[in-house]
C-alpha cells in the first residue's frame, strides 16, 4: 500500500463511518501499520456533568477505531476487511476535565487471518497515558 | 441516597454520554437490564451494517457501572480499572440488551462479567470481563 492509499483509507474511516462522525473523530497521522486519531472534547460526551471528563466509552471507541486503522494499513497488498475479535483496555487514570483524547495504535503482527495491535490513549502527554490497550482483529481477505 | 433505584436513575441522568448513546435501564425486581435501542449514529460498519465495536464496549462497560451503582451506597460511580471485551458476532442494527453478573464485590474492587444480546439472551453477541474500583463511603 502506498502512502496515498493509507490516507484514503484513513479518510474513509473518519468521514464514512457514522459513529466516528458522531464522535467527531479526527485523523492526526497515518502510515503503514500505524495510526493516530483524536476526539476533541465535547459537552455531550462527558460521563458526568459535574466532572466534565470525557466518557470511558469514547476512549474505548477511539482505541478500537484507531486500532482498526493500524490493521487496515498494515498489509502490503490488496485491501481487506477487519473486525474486532478481542479488546483489552487498562485505565491508568481519567482524562483531564474539558480535555480531548488522542489515541495511537500500532499493528505489530499481521497474519493471513489475525492482526495483533497495541494502542494507547492520552490527553496531553504520550508518556502519561490515560489508557493502554491490546487487541486482536479478524482479517477478512478477498477470495 | 440509599435507594438503589434512585442511585441508578441518578447515574443515568447525570451522564450526557448515556443520553448520546440512547442508553436506558429497566428493573425487574432486583434484576437490571440495560437497553440500547438501535440508532444510525451507532453504526461502525456501513456495509454489513453493524454496530461500532466501541459502542458495544461502551454499552457493556456502562452496564457494569450501572449495576455497581445499584450495589454501592454512594452516589459516586465506580471507575474502570481494566476490561476485556469478547466480540462474538457482529452487533446488528437492532435493540441490544445486557445484564451484569457481579462475581465478587469487596471493599475496594469489584469483578464483573457482562453479556449483551439482541434477539435471544442465550445467543450473546459480546461479553465483558472487568475490574472496577469502588468509590467507598461518600
Amino acid at each position: 500500500m502506498t502512502n496515498s492509499e493509507h490516507q484514503a483509507r484513513a479518510t474513509q474511516m473518519t468521514q464514512e463511518v457514522p459513529h466516528a462522525l458522531a464522535l467527531g473523530m479526527t485523523l492526526l497521522s497515518v502510515e503503514a501499520g500505524r495510526g493516530v486519531m483524536s476526539v476533541p472534547w465535547r459537552a455531550d460526551l462527558v460521563s458526568d456533568l459535574r466532572v466534565g471528563v470525557i466518557a470511558g466509552g469514547v476512549v474505548t471507541a477511539l482505541l478500537d477505531h484507531c486500532a482498526g486503522l493500524a490493521v487496515s494499513t498494515a498489509g502490503d497488498g490488496m485491501a481487506f476487511g477487519t473486525a474486532t475479535l478481542d479488546l483489552r483496555i487498562d485505565y491508568m487514570r481519567p482524562a483531564a476535565p474539558r480535555s480531548g483524547v488522542i489515541a495511537e495504535a500500532y499493528c505489530y503482527r499481521l497474519t493471513r487471518t489475525i492482526a495483533f495491535v497495541r494502542a494507547q490513549a492520552y490527553d496531553l502527554d504520550p508518556d502519561d497515558p490515560i489508557a493502554t490497550a491490546q487487541a486482536a482483529f479478524i482479517v477478512r481477505r478477498p477470495e | 441516597m440509599s435507594d438503589p433505584a434512585a442511585r441508578l436513575a441518578a447515574f443515568l441522568a447525570n451522564s450526557p454520554y448515556v443520553k448520546f448513546l440512547g442508553l436506558r435501564a429497566e428493573m425487574a425486581g432486583d434484576e437490571m437490564t440495560a437497553i440500547l435501542p438501535f440508532a444510525p449514529h451507532l453504526i461502525g460498519n456501513v456495509q454489513l451494517p453493524a454496530l461500532h465495536g466501541g459502542v458495544i464496549g461502551a454499552f457493556l462497560e456502562m452496564t457494569a457501572l450501572a449495576q455497581l451503582s445499584l450495589m454501592q451506597e454512594t452516589p459516586r460511580a465506580a471507575k474502570t480499572i481494566d476490561m476485556t471485551i469478547d466480540y462474538l458476532r457482529p452487533g446488528r442494527p437492532l435493540t441490544s440488551y445486557a445484564r451484569a453478573d457481579v462475581r465478587k464485590i469487596g471493599r475496594t474492587i469489584a469483578s464483573v462479567h457482562v453479556e449483551a444480546w439482541q434477539e435471544a439472551q442465550s445467543n450473546p453477541y459480546a461479553a465483558l470481563r472487568g475490574h472496577f474500583l469502588l468509590s467507598g463511603e461518600g
